[in-house]
């Protein structure tokens, strides 16, 4: 694999503080931190002021921010709990954003060394992706490993990457129920190997720890699905698993790819499953319908930027899922609304259709 | 080892055989005593059928030559071919048993990243008894193992799985390259143990290696044809390529799941790649187009069956790409041969003329 130069100044790192005190995660992760641009979008709904050690390169963002650069749409969309780090996708001027939750440290790998997750993410955002065919050996760009045998050699170009999804070691992201019947379970298998998930296959996408590049689907990352009784928990949202899959379709429609696996980040112990149990976890009841509907959604050939992707697939969630429940027709509309505010905010994105 | 969340038990010797083709000898079956002594082998000897292959004491096998194999299949024995490890599926077909492993005679036993050696076989086995997950992509991989599970977001409708067809395992040492990559990359070793199995998604192809693979022979049997390679045909090395790339649009279209992953061996020898050039070299331009038709297969609801699919896709080979070569017409035509082979051998009446006489059409077997 040739080396990968890796410029500091096309990256952000969003973080989006569901917590007040952001000291201990800071300093965890200053020696990966340190060289690059943070952004930090404090959660609106947090009351005490936010502490951050000093010695980072940083924009921090608070609820009057996001009220200034909403303006009137300020009511349309919600930046509360997770979905605060958004509103860093929206102000972020970079090519590639990582994100992390505040509640994860850098990993170890199964030599003890510290995990360089973001080095990670854009090596795997920088190399490219093989969505059409499985490699049994995994990344063949990574070093010390190659396509296998009857791999086609017109494929072996492969196809710029959009989204890597990174793994969780310890406190790995269950839903509640997971997490009630299995209390004791931590995963503490380090899988060393990133690989492309295929074309047309649908996955759960974590926000827990990802790298995005905006370029190709910035405008796909979007707040739009959003539960009536969210808590500040990560088993009790779905916004992320919503959102990685419209990058998932953008993707698969635009020939872009989608990685899954390393890195791995160390995620801390955080709420109490029985507690999240005894709210109705509607998200659970409602990826039924949300997984179909994203398997055959099917978009037209007109749709050549993640702009106008997004706009057919909330057409669509609106005409198909919008008679199920009320909850998919307002994704829809929060999903046309964010792309109109997205354009106002940034760039729109290349045009990518390969 | 991957073992499974709720425990499974390694079937009875009596539900195995482990298929080895070979045109050398069986030393390798040494190192593997430990782990294959309870179980049937059936060799196929490639080559040579006066050459004498030595299976070393205390293994219970039975041992078809080329001689054996024409004997009992007959006219329908081209369809078998010769000077290549494809003759293999000559041993699927002869098996009585739900499952097969088959595995080639340069693979050895290897070590995991604590040094303890690997039982591929008894992985094989987990693997093929637990659920796939195709529909669906787990990004923690099986979620059936024991320290994983399905992540938030994964609907639990989907959760139950699928019956798993074919465990698919890869190789630490010598990797499974082509020619093309063997010359570029002469000194590169897979070192790298990745500790996980993973279900290959509905609708998604891959290249399936046979030297180191289990099946249900039950669920997929017929559709495991390695093709007409070798001797007297245009191409070679390209025979598990066939068979999985048949198996996987069968199994797709049946529900059935397949996965990779765990176990690894050892591949201890490279062969010549100038060699493998030669042999490959065909198969290297057609397969730019015998992907995108694999691709784009769609076999009918009707076909409910392995045998039915196999032949309706035999059709579609002879359509689609005799075209290409008159090869492909070839194995259209080989690839009904095989289905009618395997339906006569495994027709009930046969079975127990079979089991009646013992293993009388081998023409050399050992039981314990």
């Amino acid at each position: 694999m040739s080396h990968i130069s890796i410029i500091d100044d096309e990256v952000d790192i969003v973080v989006g503080a569901l917590q007040p005190d952001l000291s201990s995660f800071m300093e965890e992760w200053k020696p990966i931190f340190s060289r690059f641009h943070l952004i930090i979008v404090k959660d609106p709904d947090l009351k005490e002021d936010l502490k951050i050690p000093d010695g980072f390169n940083m924009d921090l963002y608070t609820k009057s921010d996001i009220d200034r650069v909403m303006g009137s749409s300020s009511t349309a969309i919600s930046f509360s709990g997770y979905s605060c780090r958004y509103f860093g996708y929206l102000m972020s001027r970079k090519k590639y954003v990582i994100c992390f939750d505040d509640d994860c440290v850098p990993a170890r790998d199964s030599n003890g060394c510290i995990i360089d997750a973001v080095s990670q993410h854009i090596a795997n955002l920088a190399t490219p992706a093989t969505p059409f065919f499985f490699n049994t050996l995994y990344d063949p760009y990574r070093e010390g490993t190659d396509f296998v045998r009857g791999y086609p050699f017109s494929l072996r170009n492969g196809v710029d990457c959009g989204l890597s999804c990174g793994l969780w070691l310890n406190l790995a992201d269950y839903d509640a129920p997971t997490q009630v019947l299995k209390p004791d379970l931590r995963n503490v298998r380090y899988v060393d190997a990133v690989l492309t998930v295929p074309s047309r296959t649908m996955m759960p996408v974590s926000g827990i720890n990802i790298g995005v590049n905006t370029e190709l689907v910035g405008p796909a990352m979007l707040p739009a699905f959003q539960l009536v009784k969210e808590g500040k928990i990560r088993w009790e949202t779905v916004e992320d698993i919503w959102s990685g899959m419209c990058v998932k379709v953008v993707c698969d429609h635009l020939r872009l790819g989608v990685k899954s696996g390393l890195p791995y980040v160390w995620r801390k112990e955080r709420g109490d499953a029985i507690e999240s149990l005894r709210k109705e976890w509607d998200g659970v009841k409602l990826m039924e319908d949300v997984v179909p509907f994203f398997q055959s959604v099917r978009l037209s050939k007109e749709a050549v930027t993640a702009e106008d992707c997004v706009a057919e697939i909330a057409a669509s969630v609106k005409e198909k899922l919008g008679p199920v429940n009320p909850v998919f027709a307002r994704a829809a509309d929060t999903m046309v609304e964010w792309t109109k505010i997205w354009k106002r905010v940034r760039r729109p994105s290349k045009v990518q259709r390969q | 080892m991957s073992t499974p969340a709720t425990q499974v038990v390694p079937p009875l010797k009596d539900e195995l055989d482990i298929v080895i083709p070979t045109i050398r000898n069986l030393d390798f079956l040494e190192m593997w005593r430990p782990f294959f002594q309870p179980y049937h082998l059936i060799i196929v000897q490639d080559g040579d059928p006066t050459k004498v292959i030595k299976v070393p004491e205390g293994f219970d096998y039975e041992l078809y030559n080329r001689n054996d194999i024409n004997r009992i299949l007959g006219p329908k024995a081209s369809c078998i071919s010769f000077k290549d490890s494809a003759c293999r599926c000559f041993g699927f077909m002869m098996s009585k048993k739900k499952y097969i492993y088959t595995i080639d005679d340069d693979c050895f036993v290897a070590k995991d990243p604590s040094g303890k050696d690997i039982n591929a076989l008894a992985q094989h086995i987990h693997n093929l008894l637990s659920p796939s997950t195709p529909l669906f992509f787990n990004t923690l991989y099986d979620p059936f193992r024991e320290g994983a599970d399905f992540v938030r977001g994964y609907p639990f409708s989907m959760r139950e799985g699928v019956p798993t067809a074919v465990s698919h395992g890869l190789w630490l040492n010598i990797p499974d390259y082509d020619a093309p990559t063997q010359l570029v990359k002469p000194r590169e070793r897979n070192t790298r143990y990745v500790d996980a199995v993973l279900t290959i998604p509905k609708g998604t192809l891959f290249p399936m290696c046979g030297m180191n693979l289990g099946f249900d022979r039950e669920l997929i049997g017929p559709a495991m044809y390695f093709g007409l390679m070798g001797d007297g045909q245009p191409i070679g090395r390209y025979d598990d390529m066939w068979a999985g790339w048949c198996t996987k649009v069968i199994c797709d279209h049946l529900g059935l799941g397949v996965k990779t992953g765990l176990p690894y061996i050892w591949h201890s020898k490279a062969s010549n790649p100038f060699v493998n050039l030669k042999k490959e070299y065909k198969g290297i331009y057609w397969q730019e187009d015998i992907i995108p038709f694999f691709q784009s297969v769609s076999l009918p609801k009707d076909c409910t069956t392995v045998q039915k699919c196999y032949i309706e896709l035999s059709k579609l080979v002879k359509e689609k790409l005799g075209p290409i070569d008159p090869y492909f017409q070839k194995l259209s035509e080989a690839m009904v041969t095989w289905i009618e082979a395997w339906d006569e051998i495994n027709s009930p009446t046969k079975l127990e003329a079979l089991s009646l006489d013992g293993k009388k059409d081998a023409s050399a077997s050992n039981k314990k």
